[in-house]
């Protein structure tokens, strides 16, 4: 499998042989934040536009489709408009904090974003307690949700922020959770060593039945976490017009709305990190051949594959269910999803312990 | 007639008798409130139901129609109270006897400034609280300079008033505030996705709980009553169409028939059909919104395109017959406007044989779904008694297990020769998810009527003869009808001319709103939502 | 020049003066490469994504609603994304009468909108009252309010009415400018200067 680490390996080598090590390092550090930024606002578009299709699909619709062959610069035309339209500053508010929270939101997908294992040597960092990071900076994000929420001195805005940091806080815990369980079996945190332990199955194969109930806790919570139909109720858009972001406009409401497809895509990587092997392609033990031909295929084009196909079932459950209430949300999430994720990680340290796992 | 006339000379002797279409009973205002209890308490009358309050301005006096019925008789009964003092008129108020009256007779106030003695709650309904004058009144000054366009924000309206009578029989003004200083009150509309138009309730609530809605009305108000009085009675006829724009056709048929029946017209065979399959075929377009709009507002977006690729298919058969997709104006006085498309016959055909299968369809995306069952049942539920007390009618009244259909109760048209069941709840839950399930049930039922008439179809005229002229005989006239949402009607008093001396519509939605603080109260905000979408009100037919 | 969209010929818009009258004044003043490169990107950007705000008090709001249906599907032209949230839209739509006690609302509505913001008087009452015309309290079209950028006649129109008032907004927004003179802040005191009773009410 080719192996991008060659690549930034030999940038890395070109650049020391033509400056110092400490400008060399700022050139690469550059030069990946601007890949990031770039990768960012590409995927927000794709996602955008997938989702539009997608849901016009669903709903026995064209979807976009006059702006550019097939609709395909529709995105472009709204992040055109987005960008210059008026950035409305309110009387009564914060002004510091209502001009902060969508950076907070940005940042906190941006930070989630550099640990995916986007492919075979292709990552940003790598450190040993990767996925704790990863969890860790994504609960930044409510943050800026409850102060943009606090900080627009409205009242709808205040229901959907206190709504999103009790539902964020909650299944904050299942997604963790379930996580664990499958460091449980993997025995380790850093990114790339768990996309390693894959290659002979993925962690969804290999783990079995808590595996699996580990993924279906994940994914409801997951969806919960990215703010979401069935749960978009800090949003909400037909109870509180607009939720959290209702008084902004422009480019800061641009942010919120594509902090929210990046974080789609962001729980669907660690989806596909955690259970379906990141970038890892399909291996099945003893079929060389199969495993040969699978090997062919990019791994990038296995790890955004992975995440697009994760995507397309949130997007599903969205356009399918209707919202449910936030005391039925929390009921969910403390009286069913907790307790399973709970026993779920017994029942993997039973597995463990026992060797019963693949 | 007599019998009910015997009693109630006993019960009120000052009170005097008018025979007409409905027995008609004058009683002096003193008299009136404690008739109005033993009206609705005896047991062989027990007129349980205010159908329709119309107040009014005899030139010489202010009053009060009020059209009783009898819910489990469904006899009727008319009361006339009226104050000659011009300066500060003044009725005793029902509202503690029928809770409609808390809405209808703000009404009242509002058009007319009729002051209800010992109503909790006399704010203007639909118009701004600094409006000079009360529009209805025949004397009242229509000089746009008096009302101009008022751009600024309207004054707070949380303070009320209500004129209470002490035991000396003074009557006092006390004044009131509608909200407490610690609520917190979050404002729901008037620009508002789910309040399904331009609707206003202010929420108090306490987290995410609802405490209190105060309905705020009006935001459509567009003064239908007042322009018809100046109008004749065929430039009338688009009013109704606009109202309540779901029930267009049932609608404009009711005030056809109103007229009719004060012309004594008698309408030929092929229009009355045609009638009666275009207000079913309106009632199941109607109830496919109501059950998009649900769903959309409980966010489960999809099902709501489902409903309405099916209801395209019905205002395709509208535009083929009518030339219009939703302001119909098809009915007119005597039959209807033109006659029916070639290929009427077929598409209706059609749309009754696809029509059992989209509804399985819809079942399945929507009804069963555990989130959808969790959201809807037990929530807003509404018991008989109140339905009854609030005059609720139509599919959210028969999900109490309140059986109010008009087509059964007061046949009209060719309706008691059709075969149909009138869908009633028989266990009355009245929640959410029985009112939203009865819509669905009801298209069966007016599929089942169209497959009955659409091959039944006679031939002959689709208008009678009507003079040129039309100038209704002096006297007063009620006809109800089920519309879409609830029985519908119109009130018309005529004093010989060329247009009606007063024209009221009874909306059936402007009812339903009235229950929204009922409803609501102890549930959550995003139920509010629920409820008033599965009360499914049409707010231009609340204000008209 | 002529202004160009997808989804209608020119010659079907020739009929427009005021479009024909704003090209001429674009001619007139004459502008830079570069900078009337980047206006056209952002009016391509502009006209094609509309962005609704749900606003409608009658009829027409459900003609709106089959617009946005399955069959007629305006997310096809990119005015997909209704907000409820006058910030974040684009034009607002008046679908219905205008009576009294909405006409401030309406007003503030228009005022929270984000620029550049268009208004669109969508059906008979919103043009000019309608059939309340003559009512004691209905706004006689949304003009004697609010600045109306395209009228779309009709007791509702037709959902295809909509899309025809729709592009001819799409052709207004390709003829501004984004940098120099022609910005559309203007429009309000021009508006103003019409009808002055209008700010002495503000």
């Amino acid at each position: 499998m080719f192996n991008f680490g060659l690549v930034t390996e030999w940038i890395d080598n070109w650049l020391e042989s033509l400056m110092p090590q400490w400008a060399a390092t700022t050139v690469e550090c550059l030069l990946i934040g601007l890949a990031l930024i770039l990768a960012y606002s590409l995927l927000a578009l794709f996602y955008i536009l997938y989702e539009r299709k997608l849901c016009a699909w669903f709903q026995c619709r064209l979807g976009p489709d006059r702006v550019g062959y097939w609709g395909l610069l529709q995105v472009f035309a709204d992040m055109f408009k987005i960008l210059i339209k008026e950035l409305i500053s309110l009387k009564g508010t914060d002004r510091f904090l209502f001009a902060l929270a969508p950076y907070l939101v940005i940042i906190a997908s941006m930070l989630v974003f550099s640990n995916l294992p986007w492919g075979n040597g292709l990552q940003i960092v790598d450190f040993n307690i990767g996925v704790f990071f990863m969890i860790a900076a994504s609960s930044i994000g409510v943050l800026g949700v409850l102060l943009a929420g606090w900080s627009s001195n409205n009242k709808y805005t205040l229901i959907g922020a206190m709504r999103s940091g009790a539902q964020m806080i909650s299944y904050e815990l299942s997604v963790g959770l379930s996580i664990m369980t499958i460091v449980l079996l993997a025995g380790t945190m850093s990114v790339s060593e768990l996309v390693a332990a894959q290659a002979d199955g993925w962690f969804i194969f290999k783990g079995h039945i808590p595996a699996l109930i580990a993924f279906i806790v994940y994914l409801i919570a997951a969806t919960a976490e990215t703010n979401r139909g069935p749960f978009d109720l800090p949003e909400a858009e037909h109870e509180l017009t607009a939720g959290y972001h209702t008084e902004y406009s422009g480019i800061h409401f641009g942010f919120f709305y594509l902090a929210e497809y990046l974080n789609l895509f962001i729980v669907s990587g660690i989806a596909s990190l955690m259970f379906l092997g990141g970038w890892m392609p399909l291996h099945i033990p003893g079929w060389e051949g199969f495993n040969a031909v699978m090997d062919f295929i990019p791994s990038i084009v296995w790890f955004l594959g992975k995440a697009f196909f994760i995507s397309f079932v949130i997007i599903w459950f969205k356009w399918t269910f209707p919202r449910v209430r936030i005391d039925q949300m929390l009921a969910l999430e403390w009286k069913y999803l907790m307790p399973i994720g709970l026993f779920n990680i017994i029942l993997m340290a039973i597995v463990v312990t026992c060797g019963l796992h693949f | 007639m007599t019998n009910i006339q015997d009693k109630i000379s006993k019960l009120c002797p000052s009170a005097t008798f008018e025979e007409g279409e409905v027995l008609l009973v004058n009683v002096p205002d003193n008299d009136w409130h404690s008739l109005a209890v033993a009206l609705k308490d005896d047991a062989e009358l027990h007129f349980d139901m205010l159908s329709a309050l119309v107040g009014m301005d005899w030139k010489d006096s202010y009053g009060c129609m009020y059209y009783l019925t009898n819910t489990e008789t469904q006899q009727m009964l008319s009361v006339k109270v009226a104050t000659t003092d011009r300066e500060n008129p003044m009725i005793h108020s029902v509202s503690d006897v029928w809770k409609v009256a808390l809405f209808q007779e703000r009404e009242a106030y509002d058009f007319f400034g009729i002051v209800f003695v010992n109503h909790p709650d006399m704010r203007r309904m639909f118009l701004r609280n600094d409006w000079v004058g009360y529009p209805l009144r025949k004397d009242y000054d229509a000089n746009p300079d008096v009302n101009p366009i008022r751009m600024t924000d309207e004054v707070n309206e949380d303070d009320t008033f209500s004129m209470v009578e002490d035991e000396n029989g003074n009557i006092v003004r006390q004044d009131k505030k509608v909200f407490g200083d610690d609520e917190y009150v979050v404002n729901i509309g008037p620009q508002h996705p789910s309040t399904h138009g331009v609707m206003r309730f202010r929420t108090s609530v306490d987290g995410e709980i609802v405490k209190k809605v105060d309905v705020v009305s009006g935001y459509i108000h567009r003064g239908i009553e007042k322009m018809c009085e100046s109008m004749t009675y065929p430039q009338t006829l688009p009013f109704p169409d606009r109202m309540d724009y779901m029930s267009a056709h049932q609608n404009r048929h009711c005030l056809c028939m109103c007229i009719e029946k004060a012309l004594g017209i008698e309408v030929p065979r092929r229009a009355q059909v045609i009638r009666v399959m275009m207000d079913e075929l309106m009632r199941i377009s109607s109830h496919l919104l109501s059950y998009g709009c649900t769903t959309m507002d409980m966010g489960a977006t999809t099902a709501f395109f489902y409903g309405f690729r099916e209801r395209e298919r019905i205002l395709d058969i509208f535009e083929k017959t009518c030339g219009a997709r939703m302001s119909l104006h098809y009915n007119v006085i005597g039959g209807v406007a033109h006659d029916l498309h070639p290929d009427f016959v077929k598409d209706v055909k059609e749309f009754c044989a696809i029509m059992p299968d989209c509804l399985k369809e819809y079942h399945k995306l929507y009804t069963g779904n555990i989130i959808a069952q969790n959201r809807m049942k037990g929530v807003g539920v509404l018991s008989k008694e109140d339905a009854i007390n609030y005059a609720i009618t139509g599919p959210s009244a028969r999900a109490t297990g309140f059986s109010c259909d008009c087509r059964k109760k007061h046949p009209y048209s060719i309706y008691n020769e059709l075969e149909f069941d009138e869908v009633v709840d028989t266990e009355g839950a009245g929640d959410s998810f029985t009112r939203y399930l009865l819509r669905l049930k009801e298209i069966e039922q007016s599929v089942k009527i169209l497959e009955q008439l659409v091959d039944n179809i006679p031939e002959g005229e689709i208008c009678a003869k009507v003079p040129k002229i039309i100038k209704l005989p002096a006297g007063h006239w009620y006809q109800q009808v089920e519309a879409s949402r609830g029985v519908f009607g119109v009130y018309i008093e005529s004093t010989g001319d060329k247009s009606p001396y007063r024209m009221h519509f009874q909306s059936p939605c402007f009812n339903l709103v009235g229950v929204m603080d009922i409803c609501c109260k102890g549930h959550m905000i995003a139920d509010l939502i629920t409820i008033g979408a599965t009360l499914d009100f049409v707010v231009p037919d609340i204000d008209r | 020049m002529a202004v160009k969209i997808k989804s209608m010929k020119y010659e079907d818009f020739k009929d427009n003066e005021y479009i024909e009258k704003l090209v001429e004044e674009l001619k007139a003043s004459g502008t830079n490469v570069i900078v009337g490169k980047f206006d056209d990107l952002i009016n391509w950007g502009r006209a094609n994504s509309l962005w609704p705000l749900c606003f409608g008090t009658s009829c027409c709001a459900i003609e709106f609603m089959c617009l946005g249906a399955a069959r007629y599907d305006m997310a096809r032209f990119g005015f997909e994304v209704a907000r409820n949230s006058p910030r974040q839209a684009d034009y607002i739509m008046v679908q219905g009468t205008i009576v009294h006690r909405m006409a401030p609302v309406l007003r503030r509505l228009y005022e929270q909108l984000a620029e550049p913001k268009y208004v669109i008087a969508c059906g008979g009452c919103a043009v000019s009252g309608g059939p309340f015309k003559k009512s004691y309290c209905v706004v006689p079209g949304v003009d004697k309010i609010l600045p109306v950028d395209v009228y779309i006649p009709g007791c509702p129109p037709r959902p295809e009415a909509m899309f025809y008032g729709l592009m001819q907004l799409q052709r207004k927004i390709k003829v501004e400018r984004f940098f120099g003179d022609a910005n559309r802040r203007e429009k309000i005191k021009d508006f103003f200067a019409e009808h002055p009773e209008m700010k002495d009410q503000m």
